[in-house]
C-alpha cells in the first residue's frame, strides 16, 4: 500500500507540473505575439482618382545635410486638402524606400492634412513618425523642412505650418526639432534656401 | 506510519515547499530587475576605457580579447573549442571548458573554465592580475572587489585642502585632468569617475577642520571610482587648470528653490509660460551674485539621453563634457562662464531658458552633439510664429527676435574661428528650443564626428579643439555683444 504522504506529494507535484504548464504555454503565447512579422500599419486609403500633375517635392538628402527640389508626376485629386495629404505621402513613400537619402522608420505615415484658413495647415503623423525618427539638429529638421516647404510651394495661400503626432502636440520631434509652435512658411523658405 | 497517521502535516510540509519555490522564484526575479550591469574599467597609457562583465556558473567573466584589443594589434581564431589568440607577439591558446592555457608555450592554470561565447573568448576576472602581464610585460594591478584594472604607472593621485575664506571652499588638486559625473543630492555631492584610473588617498574618510564641509570619503565599485563631500548646504563644483582642480564652495542660494525671474531686469525678461514645472533644480543654482558673461547649456541630461550616438556613447555625455571645456576655455578669457547642467540632471527647455534669462548673459550657448555628417554646425534661432509682446514684457515664444542679429554677428564670429583651425563648419537656422526662448544673443552648437569617425567624437584632443574655437570666437566677439542691450 501506498503510504499517504506519497500520494499526497505526487499530487502536489502533478499540480505544480500542470500549473507550470499553463504558465509556460501562455508565455509562449507571448512571445509569439511579439516576434510577430511587423506589420504594415500604415493606413490604406482607396486609389487616388485624379489626373496625374508634375508637383515640386523637397527632398533631404542626408549625406550632404540638403534638401533639393525634385520634380515628380503624381496623381492628385481636385479637393485643396486631399492634395496636400497626397503630396505628403509621396513624399514619405520616398523616405521610406529602403535606397533613401533620408530614410524614415518604418511605419512612418500622414494621417491626415488639415487646411485651416487663413493660411493654416495642420499636418497630423502617426507615432512611429516620430517614435523612429532619428534623433539630431539637422537630421529633424530636414524632415521638418522638407514637409513644410512642399506643402508651401505645391498648395498656394499656406502662411504656417503646425505638426500634431498622432493628434496630439508634441515637444520635439526626436528631441530637437520644436514641435510647439506654428511654423512661419517664410522662416521655413529661408532655411531651405540655407539648406540648398 | 506516523506521517500517515497525520495526513495534514504532509500537506502543510508541502505547502510550505511550494510556497518556498515560488518566494524563491519570485526574489529571483526581484534580484535580476533590480541588478546593476556589472563593469570593469580598464586604465592604461593607451587607453581608458570600460567593458560588461558577463555572470557565469557563479563567476564573473570579461572578454580576454576586448581587453587587449585597445592596447595594440590582436587577433584570434576560434578552431572548434580551442581559441587561439595573438597580442603583438605573444601567442595564446584557451580551450573551452578547461582551466589550463597556454600563454607563449608556458601553462597557466585559469581560477575558472575558459568559455567560448558566439566565438568570444571569456575569462574568469580573478585571473587577469596574473594572466594579463604575461601579455603586456608590464604591472597590472587589479582591484577586485571594484572591477578596477589598472595596467602599468597610470595611477591619478588627488589631494583635498580646505580653504578657510568666506564662504570656505574645498581644493581638490589631481594629479591628471578629470572629468567626473557630478551629482548633488541634499548634503552630498558626489563625484563619479569612470574613465579615471584615481586611487584612494591614504585614508579613504577625510575629516576638514569646517563646519560647512566636514568631511569626504572616496569609495570606489563596478568600475568607478566616487568621491563624496559631505556638506551642511548645499554644494557646486568648478573646474580649472585644465581639469586638474575641482573646487568645491556652497551654492549662492538654495538648489531647490524655485527659479526667480521677477528680478527688475535692465532688459525685459521673457517670462516663461504658466505650466512649466519647478519640480527639477539644476546643479547650478542662479541669483545673479556675479555677472556672468557666458551661459553655456550642455542639452539633454538625466533621463533623457539625447541622440543615442553609438551603443555606449550617448548625446548627453558627450555634451556635458564639452560644455565642462568650454567653460574652462571661456573662463580662461576672463569669460566669466555658467554651466548650466554641470552634472546629470534632468532640465526642461523651460527651465534652462528661464535661468539664462534671470542672470542676463552676453551669449548663451547650446551644446549639442550627433552622428550625422562632419564638422561642426552652429544654428541661430528660427523663430515660431508668436504672440507679440505686451508692453515690457517680451512673448516668451519669440523672446529671441530681438537678438537674432546680435546672435548671427556671433555666429559668424564662431565660424570664422573653426575656419581658421580647419574644422568644417555650417551655419543654419533651425526650430531648436530654447533658443527662441533667450533674451540674449543665442546660438547653438551641433558636433558631428571628424574625419576619425564617431569614435573621436568624445575623444579629448576633438572636443579641446572645438572649445578652443568656440573660446575664441566669442572672445573676439567680446565687444559686440557687450553693446548689446
Amino acid at each position: 500500500m501506498i503510504p499517504r504522504h506519497l500520494l499526497i506529494g505526487v499530487a502536489a507535484m502533478f499540480a505544480v507540473v500542470l500549473g507550470m504548464s499553463v504558465y509556460v504555454w501562455r508565455m509562449r503565447g507571448r512571445v509569439e505575439q511579439v516576434e510577430a512579422p511587423v506589420v504594415d500599419t500604415r493606413t490604406v486609403a482607396p486609389p487616388v482618382s485624379g489626373p496625374s500633375e508634375q508637383v515640386t517635392l523637397y527632398v533631404a538628402y542626408d549625406e550632404p545635410g540638403v534638401l533639393r527640389a525634385q520634380t515628380a508626376r503624381i496623381a492628385l485629386p481636385s479637393g485643396r486638402q486631399e492634395r496636400a495629404q497626397e503630396l505628403l505621402r509621396a513624399l514619405l513613400g520616398m523616405y521610406l524606400d529602403k535606397s533613401s537619402s533620408h530614410q524614415l522608420g518604418p511605419g512612418a505615415e500622414i494621417r491626415d492634412v488639415y487646411l485651416v484658413d487663413p493660411g493654416l495647415a495642420v499636418i497630423d503623423a502617426n507615432a512611429a513618425f516620430a517614435d523612429t525618427h532619428r534623433s539630431g539638429v539637422l537630421v529633424e529638421e530636414l524632415t521638418v523642412a522638407s514637409l513644410v516647404q512642399t506643402l508651401a510651394v505645391n498648395i498656394p495661400g499656406i502662411t504656417r505650418v503646425k505638426i500634431l503626432v498622432d493628434g496630439k502636440q508634441r515637444e520635439a520631434l526626436a528631441g530637437h526639432a520644436d514641435l510647439t509652435g506654428f511654423y512661419d512658411v517664410s522662416a521655413v523658405n529661408e532655411l531651405a534656401s540655407q539648406m540648398r | 506510519m506516523r506521517w500517515s497517521s497525520r495526513p495534514y502535516s504532509a500537506g502543510g510540509f508541502f505547502f510550505l515547499v511550494l510556497f518556498g519555490i515560488f518566494t524563491f522564484i519570485f526574489l529571483s526575479f526581484l534580484y535580476l530587475e533590480s541588478a546593476e550591469e556589472k563593469k570593469i574599467s580598464i586604465y592604461s597609457s593607451v587607453a581608458n576605457y570600460t567593458l560588461s562583465v558577463t555572470e557565469r556558473n557563479g563567476q564573473d567573466y570579461v572578454g580576454l580579447f576586448e581587453i587587449l584589443e585597445p592596447l595594440g594589434t590582436a587577433n584570434i581564431k576560434t578552431d572548434g573549442l580551442h581559441w587561439k589568440l595573438r597580442y603583438k607577439t605573444v601567442a595564446a591558446e584557451f580551450t573551452a571548458g578547461e582551466s589550463r592555457a597556454r600563454v607563449q608555450g608556458r601553462n597557466l592554470d585559469l581560477p575558472a573554465s575558459f568559455l567560448l561565447d558566439n566565438g568570444r573568448g571569456l575569462v574568469p576576472l580573478a585571473c587577469l592580475s596574473t594572466l594579463l602581464p604575461r601579455f603586456l610585460a608590464t604591472p597590472v594591478a587589479f582591484h577586485e572587489t571594484s572591477r578596477r584594472l589598472f595596467i602599468g604607472n597610470v595611477a591619478v593621485h588627488f589631494t583635498a585642502q580646505i580653504n578657510k575664506t568666506n564662504p570656505p571652499t574645498l581644493v581638490m588638486n589631481f594629479s591628471s585632468p578629470v572629468n567626473p559625473m557630478i551629482a548633488t543630492e541634499p548634503g552630498k555631492l558626489r563625484m563619479v569617475f569612470r574613465q579615471e584610473p584615481l586611487v584612494p588617498p591614504g585614508s579613504r574618510t577625510l575629516t576638514f577642520d569646517s563646519a560647512v564641509m566636514p568631511s569626504a570619503s572616496f569609495d570606489e565599485s563596478n568600475g568607478a571610482a566616487e568621491i563624496a563631500v559631505t556638506g551642511s548646504a548645499p554644494l557646486l563644483a568648478s573646474f580649472s587648470n585644465d581639469g586638474r582642480t575641482i573646487t568645491i564652495a556652497p551654492a549662492p542660494n538654495q538648489a531647490q528653490a524655485p527659479v526667480r525671474t521677477s528680478n527688475p531686469p535692465s532688459t525685459p525678461a521673457a517670462s516663461p509660460p504658466p505650466a512649466q514645472s519647478a519640480s527639477t533644480a539644476p546643479a547650478a543654482a542662479v541669483e545673479r551674485p556675479v555677472p556672468y558673461f557666458a551661459v553655456v547649456d550642455a542639452s539633454h541630461g538625466g533621463e533623457e539621453r539625447g541622440a543615442a550616438l553609438t551603443d555606449q556613447l550617448a548625446e548627453k555625455d558627450v555634451t556635458l563634457a564639452l560644455a565642462r571645456r568650454l567653460r574652462q576655455e571661456l573662463d580662461a578669457k576672463g569669460l566669466n562662464t555658467l554651466v548650466l547642467r554641470d552634472g546629470d540632471l534632468t532640465l526642461s527647455l523651460d527651465q534652462r531658458a528661464s535661468l539664462t534669462n534671470s542672470v542676463h548673459p552676453k551669449i548663451y550657448i547650446s551644446v549639442h552633439a550627433a552622428s550625422l555628417g562632419t564638422g561642426v554646425r552652429l544654428y541661430t534661432a528660427l523663430l515660431p510664429q508668436g504672440g507679440g509682446d505686451r508692453g515690457p514684457f517680451l512673448d516668451w515664444d519669440t523672446a529671441q527676435a530681438g537678438f537674432r542679429f546680435a546672435s548671427q554677428s556671433a555666429e559668424a564670429s564662431l565660424s570664422a574661428e573653426f575656419g581658421n583651425r580647419q574644422v568644417p563648419v555650417r551655419t543654419l537656422i533651425a526650430p531648436l528650443r530654447p533658443l527662441n526662448n533667450i533674451a540674449a544673443p543665442a546660438v547653438a552648437i551641433e558636433i558631428a564626428p571628424p574625419a576619425g569617425g564617431i569614435s573621436q567624437l568624445d575623444s579629448a584632443a576633438y572636443q579641446q579643439l572645438v572649445a578652443e574655437a568656440v573660446a575664441a570666437g566669442v572672445a573676439a566677439a567680446r565687444d559686440k555683444l557687450g553693446a548689446v542691450r
